[in-house]
Parts: structure tokens; sequence; C-alpha cells
């Protein structure tokens, strides 16, 4: 029955070597996408590269579809997988202020790695900037975390929500991946003229 | 690029973006499964700055609720995000090695210095990672993790990420293009 964790009691070591390991394939992912370069990443805000886009709604689509399939098949138990508890407030703001910061900064958390690994100084910076932001947050407002906790919603998904099951969400996404492939090649050919030479 | 390649011949084409989607996705996927959580990535910079801060002043991560929750008892290094962060460092080296991608370089456009570019990733990053605190996720523990298990949370957060990026990507037009 999966997930594992559910069913199997792991050593510390054997955790961190199944971290390390699931993040050969999680880096190795993002930097054959493009994404240890910062004007590929940020290429999707000005429309003439949506390789972002198309790559992270595939990921989702993917894992969203290998989710239901095994919970459909009996093998996962969805029950036993951790949902973060929504809080709008915060999952607005914080959106808008890390979206400001991808924009700026030019990667995310995880593509920054992707990014010192291929030798970009602009990465590691990036990467020391993050590092500070967070021990700002926990320096001088630790006390945000007891308000979110206070006065979030808890948990909300889309099938609780709606009514409508995982199933069908799976299905909505999967047309829609589908359709946006048109969509997205029409964009990039409207901006190309964007794309810098080489 | 403002600095030579340092590998032979001209880097290979990136991998096909929804091939490279599937592979991410199965990588969520093998994750889930395993762990009963998804990806994450700010976690383990969290970790290293408490971690930073204790050899500085022990009484700072005590009077924080947020450096304890990553105490873990004195060993804040030994943080399962750390150590996927430490796995994605080291597939993404091979990955751009094989390919040719490996270069010392800084990325941004002909219209900035490098100076300035490597102040304004400072403040991205520093933007992202107070984001990310407040959201309880980035781009991997929210955009991709949350939102392919539909938590509405996520989906907010993706929506937001969005918002931002395009809204102001004109005001940095010349960091980029």
């Amino acid at each position: 029955m999966l997930p594992l964790s559910s069913t199997i009691e792991f050593s510390a070591g054997a955790e961190f070597g199944i971290a390390v390991l699931l993040g050969l394939g999680f880096g190795g992912a993002l930097e054959r996408a493009g994404f240890g370069s910062a004007r590929k990443l940020t290429a999707v805000f000005y429309l003439y590269d949506l390789a972002v886009v198309k790559v992270m709604f595939t990921a989702v689509v993917t894992a969203m579809a290998g989710l239901f399939t095994l919970s459909a098949m009996g093998v996962m138990d969805m029950s036993a997988l951790y949902v973060e508890p929504t809080h709008l407030l915060a999952q607005g703001l914080g959106g808008l202020l890390f979206g400001s910061g991808f924009l700026v900064g030019g990667y995310c958390p995880g593509t920054s790695m992707a990014a010192v690994a291929s030798g970009r100084k602009d990465g590691l910076v990036f990467a020391m900037g993050m590092l500070a932001g967070v021990w700002a947050y926990a320096q001088f407002t630790p006390q945000l975390d007891q308000w979110y906790r206070d006065t979030a919603l808890g948990e909300v998904t889309m099938p609780a929500l709606s009514g409508v099951g995982m199933g069908w969400w799976t299905l909505l996404f999967l047309a829609a991946l589908a359709l946006a492939g048109w969509g997205l090649r029409w964009v990039e050919q409207r901006h190309v003229g964007l794309r810098a030479p080489g | 690029m403002s600095s030579a390649n340092n590998s032979p011949g001209q880097p290979r084409p990136h991998l096909n973006p929804y091939a490279a989607g599937v592979l991410l996705g199965l990588v969520l996927l093998a994750t889930y499964a395993i762990t009963g959580r998804g990806l994450g990535a700010t976690a383990g910079f969290a970790a290293v700055a408490t971690w930073l801060t204790a050899l500085v002043s022990p009484a700072a991560v005590a009077a924080s609720a947020v450096h304890l929750k990553y105490w873990n008892d004195g060993a804040p290094l030994l943080n399962w995000t750390l150590f996927l962060l430490l796995g994605a460092f080291i597939g993404a080296a091979l990955s751009a090695w094989q390919a040719g991608r490996f270069r010392i370089g800084i990325e941004r456009g002909p219209n900035i210095s490098d100076r300035q570019r490597l102040m304004l990733a400072f403040l991205g990053g520093f933007l992202a990672a107070c984001g990310a605190k407040l959201a309880k996720g980035c781009t991997s523990g929210q955009a991709l993790t949350g939102s392919s298990i539909l938590n509405a949370g996520s989906l907010v957060f993706l929506l937001a990420v969005f918002v931002a990026g395009f809204g102001l990507a004109q005001f940095v037009r010349k960091e980029w293009l």
C-alpha cells in the first residue's frame, strides 16, 4: 500500500538516501528542461518561451493522473498524503511576493540549485538572498506562523470544495493541457522577436 | 552570458518541455508514493539559516518558533528537504555536464551590468524566500506538489505568482531583454 511511509518505518539513513535519490531526478529534470538558466525561466513573463508553463503544467497533470490512477486501483491511500492547510490571504500575498522575487531574481528555490550546479553566479547570489530571506522571516516575523495556523481554512481541495471527484478534475486538466499546446505555441510565435539571438 | 563557455562545442538542446514535464511529474509522483509528502525546496534553506543562526547566537534560535521548527534537537542540517536539495544539485550538475551546459557566468539581458544583475538576484531571492515562507511553500511545495493534489490554496498561490510576474515584467524589462 502506498505511500510507503504509512506502512514502513524508514531509518533516518534510509530517509536521507531516498531524499538524495529523488533529488537526483528532481534536479536532473529541471536542468534537462533548461531551468538552470534565468533567461529561460523569466522568458515566460515576456511570452516568447513558455517552457515554464509547459513543464509545470505537464508535471502537475502527470502527477495528478498518477495519483488518481493509483488511488482508483486501490494502491494509493490518498487520505495518507499530506495536504498543506489552505490560507487564502497567506497564499495570495505570498504568491505575489514570490512571483516578484522569481521575476526579479530570475530563479525559484529549486531551480537556483540547478543554476548553481550549472555554474551560474547569479544563481548562487539568488540562493544567498533566499537564505537571508528565510533567516529574516524566522528572526523578525516568527509570529506569522502562529497567525497562519490560527486563521487557516484547513485542508481544502478542489474535489472537496466542488463535490466533483478527482477523476473529473484530472480529465479536465488533461483536456486543458492538450488544448493549451496550440495556444501556447501561438503566443510564443507572436513574441518570437524578443528571443535573444544565439 | 558574460563569460566564455568552458565546455568544448555547442551545448545540446534542452529536452522537449512536455517530456521534461512528464519526467518532473513522475519524480513528484514517486516522492508522494514513497514519503506521503511531495517535493519542497524552501525548507532546506530554512534549515541552513537556523544552523547558521545557532553558530552565532543560540539564544536567537530559542527565541523564534520558526527557528525551533527547524532546530531538530540540535541537528538542523539533518533535514529531509536539504538532502533533497543536495540530490537536486548533484542531479543538475551531472545533467548540465553531460549536455555541455556547464559554464561559469552571469545570466542577464544585454542592457544591465553584472553588478546590477547580482544585486537584483539577491533582492529577488530575498523576496521569493519571504513569499514562500508566508505562503508555506514555493514553486516546488505549493505550485507543483499542492496543485497536483488539487489543493485550493496551492492553485491560488500559482495564480498569484503569475499575476505578479506578468504584472511587473515590463518594469524590469531592462534586466532580461
